[in-house]
């Protein structure tokens, strides 16, 4: 059974940029690696924290949504554990009207685009 | 004694309060899903510590306040959202 889910998370604001993307590349490929399937993926850039997580106050958010088998979920958490650049995640099992929701917010981003460009 | 109230008069007419009407603002304009990754829109079911108001000042019907809970401790969990705070408008 393949489920939808999303996936943010926050890195350490000391690394680089090169640095981020290879974490980014890293869960990416633990994804594809056990038969998901990415559907989208979003850069918030360095953001504020609301309030301070090991003694930082601010961190690279991504968000990753992709489709996988549920038993990827602990792979891919205990990775997020393991890894020292991340500080905080959440993964969220996305139902119906989420992806409905998502799938609008995309339309509406890349129409935004087109018109910019024109 | 039925007389004498009804002979009691007011300077002000005393106001009686209209109530509006509360309304589940998700069920009006037919919002089905609550995204945790927007902290502004979730802002409006706060109070100033940052505490999650209850359904009987917000109105909102008891599947959405559900949600906004749930929306709004993950926004917690990833510091989009203080979990203790002062004069957060």
């Amino acid at each position: 059974m393949l489920n939808q889910y999303e996936t943010v998370f926050i890195a350490t604001p000391v690394l680089s940029e090169s640095q981020m993307k290879e974490a980014v590349a890293k869960f990416k490929k633990i994804i594809t690696d056990s038969k998901g399937e990415i559907v989208y993926e979003e850069d918030w850039g360095l953001k504020k924290l609301a309030y301070p997580i090991q003694k930082k106050s601010t961190g690279f958010y991504h968000l990753i949504e992709f489709r996988a088998e549920p038993d990827l979920i602990a792979k891919l958490e205990t990775e997020y554990r393991r890894d020292e650049r991340i500080i905080r995640f959440l993964t969220m099992k996305m139902e119906k009207y989420a992806v409905v929701y998502a799938e609008k917010k995309r339309a509406r981003k890349s129409a935004e685009q087109k018109q910019e460009k024109e | 004694m039925a007389q004498d109230n009804s002979e009691i008069r007011y300077l002000t007419p005393p106001t009686v309060e209209i109530k509006k009407k509360k309304y589940c603002r998700f069920r009006k304009s037919r919002i089905k899903y609550i995204d945790y990754k927007d902290p502004e829109f979730l802002k409006k079911f706060l109070n100033e510590q940052g505490k999650i108001l209850p359904r009987r000042l917000t109105g909102t019907s008891l599947k959405f306040q559900r949600k906004i809970a749930v929306a709004i401790k993950r926004a917690r969990h990833l510091a989009l959202l203080p979990y203790v705070t002062d004069m957060l408008k």
